[in-house]
Order: C-alpha cells, then sequence, then structure tokens
C-alpha cells in the first residue's frame, strides 16, 4: 500500500433527527483506505454501517445532519459540499452500488439508458456513443447478451440481473473507489456468489478500492483486506482480516464472531451440550408423529399465462417426522419449502398426496376436526414483526389459543400467559407492553410462547430467526433446541440458510423447484453431499472459503 | 393464449367500460323509478308545487310513458331504447333528450376544457415546484394551498370571484356567453379543487419518487438534481396523479352544475339544475347517464396512455 | 444459559423498548404535541365553537335569528354587528350561529349513513371475498363512475326537496368510499401475518373479525370519517345553495350564500362571512382528520 490514503475518514460523527429526538447514529469514526483496497464494515443493522457508507457520498436521508468530523479523498474534502459540488465526485470518482437490485433502477427507463446516463452526466461520452459504451458496460459486468438487456426495462430482469446492471453503472465512469452497501444481502446465496466473484475480479482488473459494508462477517471474511468492525455508532476494532478472525481483541468482534455460524471451524457449534444424535432422544422404532406421502401442491397462474395453467409448488414431497426430532427443509427462495410447511400444518389444501399426524389422515379435515388439530401443531412466523396484533398485548397474544379453545378461565389463562413468558425467558414486565415496545428477539420469544400455549406435539418453525440479528439468532435457536429436550418437541425447521440448519436440525432435507432432493442425518448431508446442487448451496454458505485456507494451512 | 398482453389488457377496460356504463343506467333507473313517489303525478304536475291532475288524467299518462308496465318490462324497454340512443323526451317540454343533452353542451365543454387545462397546468407546477424546493418554508406553504383549496365551498368561491374580480376590479364579466372572457372566471372556479386535488397526489408521489432508491442511485451517478426530479422521479410520478385525473375529470362535469349556477351560463349543470327542479325523471336518467359516459371515456384515454408510461403494465405486471 | 438471554434482554438488541409511559406523562405528551402545531390548537378551537354553536346557539347569539330591524338592514361587519345585517336588517352572526344546528345536523346523518353503508359493504367485500366481493365492488365502481353530486342529484329527483333528503343523498353518494377503505382495510388485514396467525391457534373466524380485524380497521374509518365530515358540510351546502334543501326563512348555511347573492355588488358581506364560516369549519375538520392520521402516532 502506498502511504497516502485514497479515502481518509476523520471523526465523523452523523445524528439522525426523529420525533424531535437527536440519535447519534455515527460517534466520531475514522476509517483509511488505501488505493485498491478492499475494506469491509461490519456490523449489525442499527451499528450505523450504512450510515458511513452514504456520508461518503453526501447521500444521507434528509433528516440527518453531519455534526463534524471529515472525509477526504484524495486531496479533496467532501463534507459540507453542496449537492451541486458534490456531482463531480459521484459517479465520476465514487461509485456506489446500491443495497437493494430490486427497487435501485428506475422501473420506467430502458437498463441500457440508465447506464449510459452515468457516462453522459460527467461527459465522458456522446449520446451514441454513451449507448454502445453502455452495452460493453453490461458486458463486462457479466451480463449475457447485453445488447439485448440493454433495451429491456428493469422488471425483465432477475434480481441477479439487476445487480449487474447497478454494478454497470457504478464502475462505468471507472471510479478509484466502489462503496457497494450490503450488495447482496437481496440475493439468493448461490447468485450472491457469483456476484461477489464477479465484482472482486473487476475491480482487482482495474485496482479499484472497495469499501464493502456487509452484516455478515462470512462475506467480510471472504472478500476483504481489512475488517473494520461497527457497534452503536462506533468502530470498534479494525484490522487485517486474517487478524480480526484469529485473534479479536474487541469482546463485540468475538461475540460476533462466535454467533456467526458459518464461520466457526468446529461443525455444529451448539450451545446445549452435546447435540443429541437422532438414535439417542428420538425413538425410530415408535410410529412416526407426522408421516407426509406424495405430497404435491400447484397454484394456479394468472390467466395471462394461458388457461388452466399451473405451477407445480410443491412436487412429490414425502418424509417422516419424529417425535423430539427436528427436521430442517433447506432451499433458495421459490423452492417449495414453506409450501410444504402450511401443508404440513393443513393451513393449504394439497393438490395430492397425504398428511398423517400421529396415525389419523388428517389431509381432509374440514370444520371443527381441522381446528382441532390447531391444538397440536402450531407455527412459529419468520416475522415476528407481522405475526403478532400491533393492538394486542403480550398477555393477550399468548392466551389467545387459549381463548380460542376456552381452556380454564380468565385469570387461568392470564397465570398461563406469565408462566409461558417465563419459559422463554422474558422478564413478567413484557406482559402489559405491546409488539411495538419489543425488541425483535423478544417479539420471537412470544411468538414462540403462543406457539407452545397449547402445549403442542409439533411446531413449524418458517425461518424463525432469518428476520433476526446474529447474536440474537443463536439465542432464539438455543431456546428452540432447550424447549425441544424438556417436552419432547417435534419440530419442521424451514430455512434457506444452511448455517442455522447445521446448528439446530437433526435431519435436513434439500429442496429445489417443488422437489425434495436429498434428505440426510446432518452431519452426513454436511461431510458428504449426493446431489450436486447441495454441495452448490454449501459452497455458498459465506465464511467456508476462510474455513478451507485455515484448512490449508 | 395468442393475444398480446397489451390488447388483452385493452380488450378487459373496454368491456368493463361497457359495463360500468349499463350499471349507471341500471342505477339510475332503480333510484328513479323504483324508489318511493309517484313518478307520473310528479310528472303530470310539472314537479312538486303543481296543480293536482285527475285520476283519469293519470291513468293516461301512465300509459303514454309506459309507466303502467311491470318494472322489469319497463327496465327491458327503456335500456333496449337506451342502447339506440333514445332516453325518451323531456317532460317539461317533450324535447328529445340526447337533443336538450347535445344543445346545452358546448358552452359546458368550454368552461370544463379550460378548467381541465388551469388543473392541470396550476396542479401540476405547484407538486413540482413544492417537491423541488429546499427551502422549508416554501415548501410548507406551497403544499398547505391544495388543503385549503379543497375546503372552500366552489360556490362559494365563484361568487367572491364574481365580487372582486368582476364587480371591485371591472376586470372580466360576472357571468353570461360573451366571447372567450367569460369563460375564465366559471373555469378558475371549476379547475381549483381539481387542480388541488392534482397538486396534492403529484407531490405526494413525487416525494415518494424522490425517496425510492432509484433516484438514490441517479444521484450516485452525479446526475444533475433537476435531471433527477423530472427525467427519473416524474415519470414514475405521472401514473398515480393521472389515475386522480381520470377519476376527477367527471366531477369537472358535475361541477358545472354549481359553477352555471353562480355564473349564470346556459349549459349541461343549469339544464340538470331545472330538471331536478321540476323532476324531469327522463332528463335526469339521461343527464346522469351521459356524466357515465364522459367518465368512462375519459378513464379509458387515461388507460390507454398508462402503459406509455410504465412498461410494466403493457406486460401484464401487474394484474 | 439462562445468563445470555438475560444479558439480551438487558441490553435490548433491537430497537429499545419504549418505556411504558406513567400516568402523567400521556398529557403532558399531548401538550407538547399541540404546542408545536397552533395551527391544530386553532382547529379544535373552531370546531368546539361550532359544536357549542349547534347544540346552544344561545350561548354565541342570544338574538332572535328571524327577526330584523328593518332600520339595521345591510350594515357592513362593524362592533355589534361583527357580522353585518343582512337586507331585512337581521344579525348573520345571529344567523349563521343558529344555522349551525342545521348544517350540522344534516352533515352528520349524511356521515353516518355512509358510513354504515359503506362499511358494512366493504366488511363483507372484504372477508367473504370471491363473488360477493366481485358483485359488490363492481357496484361500487358504478357509484364512483357517477360524479357525487350528479348521484345527490338523481336521488332528490327521486324523494323530494328538504334537508333530511338532501343528507340522505350526500351519504349515499359517498357510500362507495367508504365501502372501498372499509374492504381494502379488511383485505389488508385479512391477509395480515398476524391474522392467519390467530386462525392458525384455532380463532374461530367471527371471533378473528371482531378481535382482529374491526379493531384494526377502526383507525382508517375514523380518519375517512373525519374527511367525509368536511366534505359533506360543502356538499350539503352546494345543494342547500342551488335551492334543493331547507327552504327559506330557515339559516341554513348555503341558503345564507344563496340569499345574499343578491346583494353580492353592494354587501359583500351577506355571502363572504357564511362562506367563511363553511371554510373555516371545513379546513378545521380536515386538519384535525391529519392529525389523526399517522401525525399523532409518528410524533410519540
Amino acid at each position: 500500500m502506498t502511504d497516502q490514503p485514497l479515502l481518509q475518514v476523520r471523526d465523523l460523527e452523523v445524528t439522525y433527527r426523529t420525533g424531535g429526538t437527536e440519535v447519534p447514529a455515527l460517534r466520531g469514526v475514522s476509517l483509511d483506505i488505501a488505493p485498491g483496497e478492499v475494506v469491509a464494515v461490519v456490523g449489525e443493522s442499527g451499528s450505523g454501517k450504512s450510515t458511513l457508507a452514504h456520508a461518503v457520498v453526501g447521500l444521507l436521508a434528509p433528516n440527518a445532519s453531519v455534526g463534524a468530523g471529515s472525509v477526504v479523498l484524495g486531496r479533496d474534502e467532501l463534507l459540507g459540499r453542496s449537492e451541486r459540488a458534490l456531482r463531480p465526485i459521484r459517479g465520476r470518482r465514487i461509485g456506489l452500488v446500491p443495497q437493494d437490485p430490486t427497487v435501485s433502477l428506475n422501473p420506467v427507463q430502458r437498463v441500457g439508458r440508465q447506464v449510459a446516463e452515468a457516462l453522459r452526466v460527467h461527459g465522458l461520452a456522446s449520446r451514441r456513443g454513451a449507448r454502445l459504451a453502455a452495452i460493453d458496460l453490461l458486458g463486462r459486468a457479466g451480463l449475457p447478451e447485453p445488447h439485448v438487456r440493454a433495451g429491456q426495462y428493469p422488471h425483465e430482469l432477475s434480481g441477479g440481473m439487476r445487480q449487474r446492471v447497478l454494478i454497470a453503472i457504478a464502475i462505468a465512469a471507472g471510479p478509484a473507489l466502489l462503496i457497494a452497501d450490503e450488495p447482496t444481502s437481496a440475493l439468493d446465496a448461490t447468485v450472491q456468489k457469483r456476484i461477489l466473484d464477479h465484482l472482486e475480479e473487476l475491480t482487482r482488473e482495474t485496482g479499484t478500492a472497495v469499501l464493502l459494508v456487509t452484516h455478515d462477517l462470512g462475506v467480510a471474511a471472504d472478500r476483504a483486506d481489512r475488517i473494520a468492525v461497527m457497534s452503536g455508532g462506533l468502530l470498534v476494532e479494525q484490522g487485517p482480516t486474517a487478524r480480526i478472525l484469529a485473534a479479536p481483541t474487541d469482546p463485540y468482534t468475538r461475540k460476533l464472531l462466535a454467533a456467526a455460524p458459518g464461520l466457526t471451524g468446529a461443525p455444529a457449534r451448539v450451545v446445549v451440550p452435546a447435540r443429541r444424535a437422532p438414535t439417542e432422544d428420538v425413538d425410530p422404532t415408535a410410529p412416526p408423529l407426522v408421516s407426509v406421502q406424495g405430497l404435491v401442491k400447484d397454484f394456479p397462474l394468472p390467466r395471462s399465462a394461458g388457461r388452466d395453467a399451473t405451477q407445480r409448488a410443491v412436487d412429490d414431497v414425502s418424509f417422516d417426522i419424529w417425535r423430539g426430532e427436528t427436521l430442517a427443509l433447506v432451499g433458495e427462495s421459490g423452492s417449495g419449502k414453506s409450501t410444504t410447511a402450511r401443508l404440513v400444518l393443513r393451513l393449504a389444501d394439497p393438490t395430492a398426496g397425504t398428511v398423517t399426524f400421529d396415525g389419523t389422515d388428517v389431509t381432509r379435515l374440514r370444520g371443527e376436526a381441522w381446528r382441532a388439530l390447531r391444538r397440536r401443531a402450531q407455527l412459529v412466523y419468520q416475522n415476528p414483526y407481522a405475526s403478532l396484533d400491533p393492538r394486542f398485548t403480550v398477555t393477550e397474544v399468548i392466551a389467545e389459543p387459549l381463548r380460542a379453545f376456552t381452556v380454564g378461565t380468565a385469570a387461568q389463562q392470564r397465570s398461563r400467559a406469565a408462566d409461558l413468558v417465563d419459559r422463554v425467558a422474558l422478564p413478567v414486565s413484557v406482559l402489559d407492553r405491546r409488539p411495538a415496545e419489543l425488541s425483535g428477539g423478544q417479539r420471537q420469544r412470544v411468538a414462540i410462547a403462543r406457539a407452545l400455549a397449547l402445549e403442542p406435539d409439533l411446531v413449524v418453525c418458517d425461518e424463525p430467526v432469518s428476520a433476526l440479528d446474529v447474536s440474537v439468532q443463536a439465542q432464539v435457536l438455543d431456546l428452540l433446541a432447550e424447549l425441544q429436550a424438556e417436552q419432547r418437541l417435534a419440530y419442521l425447521f424451514i430455512s434457506h440458510d444452511l448455517a442455522v440448519v447445521r446448528r439446530i436440525a437433526h435431519r435436513v432435507g434439500v429442496m429445489r423447484d417443488g422437489k425434495l432432493l436429498e434428505l440426510a442425518p446432518t452431519e452426513e448431508l454436511f461431510a458428504a453431499p449426493r446431489e450436486d446442487y447441495t454441495r452448490e448451496l454449501l459452497a455458498a454458505v459465506a465464511g467456508s472459503r476462510t474455513r478451507k485456507v485455515e484448512a490449508a494451512s | 393464449m395468442t393475444v398480446p398482453p397489451l390488447a388483452r389488457y385493452l380488450l378487459r377496460r373496454v368491456v368493463l367500460a361497457a359495463g360500468v356504463l349499463w350499471a349507471a343506467f341500471t342505477v339510475s333507473f332503480v333510484v328513479l323509478y323504483l324508489l318511493p313517489g309517484d313518478p307520473v303525478a310528479t310528472m303530470a304536475s310539472g314537479g312538486l308545487d303543481g296543480e293536482p291532475v285527475s285520476p283519469a288524467q293519470l291513468a293516461e299518462l301512465r300509459a303514454r310513458y309506459g309507466l303502467d308496465e311491470p318494472f322489469a318490462v319497463q327496465y327491458l324497454h327503456r335500456l333496449g331504447a337506451a342502447l339506440t340512443g333514445d332516453f325518451g323526451a323531456s317532460i317539461q317540454n317533450g324535447q328529445d333528450v340526447g337533443v336538450a343533452v347535445a344543445q346545452t353542451l358546448p358552452p359546458t365543454l368550454e368552461i370544463a376544457v379550460l378548467g381541465l387545462g388551469f388543473a392541470i397546468v396550476f396542479g401540476g407546477a405547484l407538486a413540482l415546484l413544492a417537491t423541488y424546493t429546499r427551502a422549508r418554508w416554501l415548501r410548507q406553504s406551497l403544499l398547505a394551498l391544495p388543503s385549503l383549496a379543497v375546503s372552500l365551498p366552489v360556490f362559494w368561491v365563484g361568487l367572491m370571484l364574481v365580487q372582486i374580480v368582476a364587480f371591485g376590479w371591472r376586470l372580466l364579466p360576472s357571468g353570461g356567453v360573451a366571447g372567450p372572457a367569460s369563460a375564465i372566471l366559471p373555469a378558475v372556479t371549476l379547475g381549483l379543487t381539481t387542480g388541488a386535488l392534482v397538486a396534492q397526489v403529484l407531490a405526494k408521489s413525487l416525494s415518494q419518487a424522490l425517496d425510492q432508491p432509484y433516484t438514490t442511485t441517479a444521484r450516485a451517478k452525479g446526475a444533475d438534481p433537476v435531471a433527477v426530479h423530472l427525467r427519473h422521479a416524474l415519470p414514475n410520478a405521472a401514473v398515480p396523479a393521472l389515475t386522480v385525473l381520470g377519476y376527477v375529470t367527471g366531477n369537472l362535469l358535475a361541477g358545472t352544475v354549481v359553477v352555471e349556477t353562480v355564473f349564470t351560463r346556459p349549459g349541461l349543470g343549469r339544464l340538470t339544475v331545472t330538471a331536478v327542479g321540476a323532476q324531469d325523471i327522463p332528463l335526469v336518467q339521461g343527464i346522469v347517464v351521459f356524466a357515465a359516459l364522459v367518465f368512462v371515456v375519459v378513464n379509458l384515454v387515461v388507460d390507454l396512455v398508462h402503459p406509455l408510461l410504465d412498461p410494466r403494465i403493457a406486460t401484464g405486471v401487474y394484474a | 444459559m439462562t445468563e445470555l438471554l438475560v444479558r439480551e434482554i438487558a441490553t435490548g438488541t433491537g430497537a429499545p423498548p419504549v418505556p411504558v409511559p406513567h400516568p402523567g406523562g400521556r398529557w403532558r405528551r399531548l401538550g407538547r404535541f399541540l404546542l408545536h402545531r397552533p395551527g391544530l390548537v386553532v382547529a379544535v378551537l373552531v370546531v368546539l365553537t361550532v359544536l357549542v354553536a349547534a347544540f346552544a346557539p344561545h350561548v354565541l347569539a342570544p338574538g332572535d335569528p328571524s327577526a330584523g330591524l328593518p332600520a339595521q338592514k345591510l350594515r357592513p361587519p362593524a362592533p355589534g354587528h361583527w357580522f353585518g345585517t343582512d337586507y331585512l336588517g337581521r344579525d348573520i352572526w345571529t344567523r349563521v350561529v343558529h344555522g349551525a344546528a342545521l348544517s350540522l345536523q344534516a352533515t352528520v346523518v349524511a356521515v353516518a349513513v355512509a358510513l354504515v353503508a359503506g362499511g358494512l359493504v366493504g366488511l363483507l367485500a372484504g372477508f367473504v371475498r370471491g363473488w360477493v366481493d366481485e358483485a359488490l365492488m363492481r357496484i361500487v365502481d358504478v357509484l364512483m363512475a357517477i360524479p357525487a353530486i350528479l348521484l345527490s342529484l338523481a336521488l332528490i329527483t327521486a324523494l323530494g326537496y328538504g334537508t333530511l333528503n338532501v343528507a340522505i343523498a350526500v351519504g349515499v353518494a359517498s357510500v362507495a368510499n367508504f365501502a372501498r377503505v372499509m374492504r381494502s382495510e379488511t383485505l389488508r388485514i385479512r391477509q395480515s401475518v398476524y391474522v392467519e396467525a390467530a386462525r392458525a391457534v384455532g380463532t374461530r373466524w367471527y371471533v378473528t373479525l371482531r378481535r382482529h380485524v374491526l379493531p384494526n380497521a377502526a383507525g382508517p374509518i375514523a380518519v375517512l370519517a373525519v374527511l367525509e365530515f368536511g366534505l359533506a358540510i360543502l356538499a350539503i351546502s352546494s345543494l342547500s345553495f342551488l335551492g334543493f334543501g331547507a327552504p327559506p326563512p330557515a339559516p341554513e348555511w348555503g341558503s345564507l350564500i344563496a340569499e345574499g347573492r343578491n346583494y353580492l355588488a353592494t354587501s359583500w358581506w351577506l355571502c363572504a362571512m357564511p362562506g367563511l364560516t363553511i371554510a373555516a369549519t371545513v379546513l378545521s375538520v380536515n386538519r384535525i382528520s391529519r392529525a389523526l392520521d399517522g401525525e399523532w402516532a409518528a410524533a410519540r
């Protein structure tokens, strides 16, 4: 690295003003980036990492104000510049790859024109030249048939392709620094890996420095030369990637490392000691609690796709779940795993196949018999923000199933709610609060308490931790494991995150395009996957690259 | 399956439009002919305060207007006639309803078109300026104007304009149809509410569009703020504004009922007031169906323009 | 293990838990909220004055609204007659105050008709869905296609004149708005995850409707009702102005303006004062509606 840094951030302070109060987002952050260097800024949501990225290009939200500090690019101070004075910097010297590709392109403009605009505004090409250059740029960003894509609108492209368009826009004017703000977190894991690989290739080629903002320590470990860890608006630790991973000095970094599931070398690092092998707790000679045979679900497509056109969301899926066991279904979005879960719970009607619950065929239950099934099979939703009625108190939420089946008097229901709150390790004081007053992790605990209220045999968890921060994820997973041990609960666990699955599941099924590709005990699947697709999924787990490097050294 | 999405989209709109027209006819039939009150008695007396009519005359009138038949037969009969453009004759003077509407239309159309133009220019300029300016006070006061405008009674605004501009400053005529100058005050009165609505919707969707990540992308390219506003935000914001414009154009026509009374202009609005006053049921029904026709045609045009503004509509991303 | 869990609660990794407001805090917060919004305070005062005028007009204007002193006719606003007097020497302030009851009654009837009918239609359409929804929404579409004032006029043609008929006519014309909002609210809440969660724990559908759908839909409907209240005042005064409302001697706001019209060139206050009253009332109602619609929640 040369002595003169490309970007020099000093003591940067940013506050947000919401509803009359000032909330500090950055509390004196200093960071250098050398030319050609890749620096990852890692932190949980609310740590200020995105604010830092946006402050550098002067694209903060209108309610944000910069209190103090300096941002120097080369020799030019960027803070305090007017919108007009920032124009020659933006795009030309600093490119931005935004967070969510699905909403970051103008939906009513062809993508070629949007790429060309990045050249035109800096006077780098004529109208005609910009059009041709845009096609060239789209090709360099890895889009197949760039001349066709240039004439298309964003909605005609997939999420991954749109992110490539955004990369083309960011590199168009040849900036020396690229800011990538969670560039792939909205994408599926395999797409994520391909895009990051390509971005890496492009920037190495041109010697562009990258400021990579991510919540995923695994991604940072794979891609960055240096890692900076942020928490609560402060930069708690920074240093070379290998050093941060091997010898973190700050307790927060250590906590983050411990919680990052894919990075820990030891397989299945679970808090519950000696994770039971399937044979210990689970009695395979007993009949299974749930048995699913040849499950099929077709959804009608919009009429524009032709008369009676259907899409097969679940295609001939069969599996069993025993008491005390966790069966996980993994797959990318659209693989049919959530639909399968809803079919098992009978919240949706299967097109074909049978669902047997504790020896009884429940495939066609209706009315009161259907309602009776609710007592034995419960659901924990992905999003704890949406699954609780905002007007209900925690007591009302947890007592709702008891009310529905008139279990006990109102007073008994309340005291049961208090017991359950205690069981999921929440303080009694939350009972009178409403969901909006709780954190995400607390809400998910309330949802779990509600699911347990009727003492069910089966709990289906649909991505129960994907909306939570990493450190909270670990705690909720541990709680689920503990409750399972206490009550011999059976879990059907739906997730797209292999690292999470590895931590909780006894057996794992891999789904793709509605089919169950393979189903094996967890360690077997991770050690010796049979299907190519499973291998691809495993390879895409962020942090795996680092682990391989470690293993090789 | 072979029909392209755009053609399917348009076909669907046309069929829906025809359905709305039929239903408007039916609703007005139900309201005017089935509700309590004897249409013949009121027809014959020429309003609520006329002389009583003998039973024999009533029976004769019933037969003449086909009102002695069962409602279903009457309905089908009238619907059949309406399909050929025949809405019957006015009971005030026996004039054909279609002719009466057509004759009074030109002065109404004049102020409606002028009013619409005023609404678009006034509302659009207000919204663009309010969302572009960085001065907080200017933005706040510009955004307060529309809600002020929609809180004023239209007839009162008209009267105050007459009082100030016509009587006070003697700039423009206070009423009648004497040349283009006489249309200005009515048009402004008529377009004020519509313009305020356009301003509200456009300002809202503009500021939403400016909050979208794609405008951040455009700014991150280094694009000029004016270009971001006009080339990225406006095309996205125009769709909801246009939809609202389609919806309120019908109200523009209805607003002439009040405006033409204030400015004593002989037009469709005046005709409506007279018809209601005289309980001229065929004429009222004809006017209601005509208003629905205008609504339907305007919204059809809006639907035709939509795919040009938003390519997602043409390819059927929206149902 | 437990230690870890307790720590999470203590540090509160997500959004910090909002402290439960203590009894006095609520009022103090309301006070601070209003202090930053002087316009809203004025709006509330205007509406309160109008309500007093409607229920106890003699408090604000002790005189007789129909008794005039011909000697004092057409006096401009001045102390004593601060809205001026009309062509019979009647005090306009007194007439406006005493007209409030009539105008407000009509408005309440109109909004009630629209709220009840529209709310039921929307709830039914949104909750039952299927062909019921299709049929009801097509009818609503048609009601939207006929401009409100024309629909009201058609109803008046059939029902006859009078304040009550005008109120009903205005109410029916805004049924469609309530139906649409209620339906979309019902649909939104029905499809929300927490309603599915309620179903998944075995709650019966009518309990779900009562405990989840109605309370969550109430807010937006209340906001719309307040907004429609303002629109109904305007619509009713328009129809009275056209002469379909209360017969002449009654001091309804719209008819007051119609009466004053003939003296527009010479005595502007006859029209201006009742008109300003209407404008101030509607503006205040709209301001309150906007405050209800999220400003209060956002400021918390």
